[in-house]
């Protein structure tokens, strides 16, 4: 992405109302974990939405396919949004508190970081 | 083009250099990076002033590489700070120093590399070490110490990215003319090279011979190894 787009993305995500980044992200999430099924074989429901478990209890993602689906998420949301944010966290495992326990709760880690960066 | 992607860390001088030299004459696209400028360019050689430690830069750096190129086949984790004293005399930002670099820069740099690697579901990835580990040279406690949790990553990043398609391997050289060894007195390093099997100092071809090995398709089956040279 030339620097200007970069700028511009940045910019327009700066000024987004939080609703509508969030929808941008959990749609993002949704998009990539198609695009697991398609790719790499994934189970996953047939329905995807914020509530849908991801990791741990009843999440349909094994810890290889969420290092995947995190490292995927990762790329797309620097293509969609023109920043680089790292999704690693250290209480990844947690069952209360990982970020990666809903699409919704990705969706929110995502977009903290986001607005971090 | 289909020329493999090379990124080479610690390019400014030494092995770095020589390494980022010798794939560029073997056709590849070379990256390479350091804290400080290089006073060196060549065709089909890009450089980035990248500090390893520094998890925002270098996932700024990856950014680069992916835009541009596309994809990464072998990384190259040669950067490396070494600082010979007893660690009575050590302080702690030296200790901090020497694992930020040598530790924490091949954990970054790895994993980032990974990430880039599987989507082509290959990758080979180079650490390096010493043979200051085996030998357990007392006077470098904080560089020996970084240098072991080099072979340590290796072992459990081999096993993490062997599903990629990514192998991770090790070198340890024994001294070799370069300014990591500059201040370190000629006894010291006599001493040292009479421990190995062939007691002499290693070259750069030495190192790219092994570097070279590790790299080729065909070495996909050997994964999360440390070669140590000269026969330590």
């Amino acid at each position: 992405m030339e620097q200007a787009q970069l700028e511009a993305a940045q910019a327009a995500r700066r000024e987004m109302p939080h609703h509508d980044d969030m929808l941008q992200v959990v749609d993002l999430i949704i998009d990539n974990v198609n695009q697991l099924k398609d790719t790499q074989g994934l189970k996953a429901p047939a329905r995807l939405d914020s509530a849908t478990a991801l990791f741990g209890g009843d999440g349909f993602l094994d810890s290889m396919a969420l290092v995947t689906l995190v490292v995927a998420v990762e790329q797309a949301i620097e293509e969609k949004f023109g920043t680089n944010v790292s999704l690693a966290d250290p209480g990844a495992m947690s069952q209360e508190h990982s970020p990666y326990r809903t699409i919704g709760a990705l969706a929110d880690y995502a977009l903290r970081r986001l607005r971090a960066a | 083009m289909d020329a493999p992607v090379t990124l080479v860390t610690g390019t400014r001088t030494g092995i770095g250099r020589h390494l980022a030299e010798h794939y560029l004459r073997l056709g590849h696209r070379v990256v390479g990076c350091s804290r400080a400028p290089v006073d060196w360019t060549r065709e089909g050689y890009k450089h980035y002033g990248t500090d390893v430690a520094d998890e925002k830069g270098v996932k700024a750096m990856f950014s680069e590489i992916r835009r541009s190129y596309g994809r990464l086949d072998h990384l190259i984790n040669n950067a490396g700070i070494a600082s010979m004293n007893h660690s009575l005399l050590t302080p702690a930002s030296t200790v901090s120093a020497i694992l930020a670099t040598n530790a924490v820069g091949t954990f970054l740099l790895s994993r980032e590399a990974a990430k880039l690697m599987k989507r082509k579901g290959y990758g080979r990835i180079v650490n390096f070490s010493s043979v200051a580990v085996p030998l357990k040279l007392a006077g470098e406690a904080a560089y020996v110490a970084s240098k072991s949790a080099v072979v340590a990553l290796t072992h459990v990043l081999a096993r993490e990215f062997a599903e990629f398609g990514i192998t991770v391997n090790c070198v340890g050289p024994g001294p070799l003319a370069t300014n990591l060894i500059r201040s370190v007195p000629k006894q010291t390093i006599d001493r040292l090279l009479a421990q190995q099997a062939i007691p002499r100092m290693g070259t750069f071809d030495d190192v790219a011979n092994t570097v070279d090995f590790f790299l080729r398709p065909e070495s996909g089956f050997v994964t999360g190894q440390t070669i140590y040279l000269g026969g330590v």
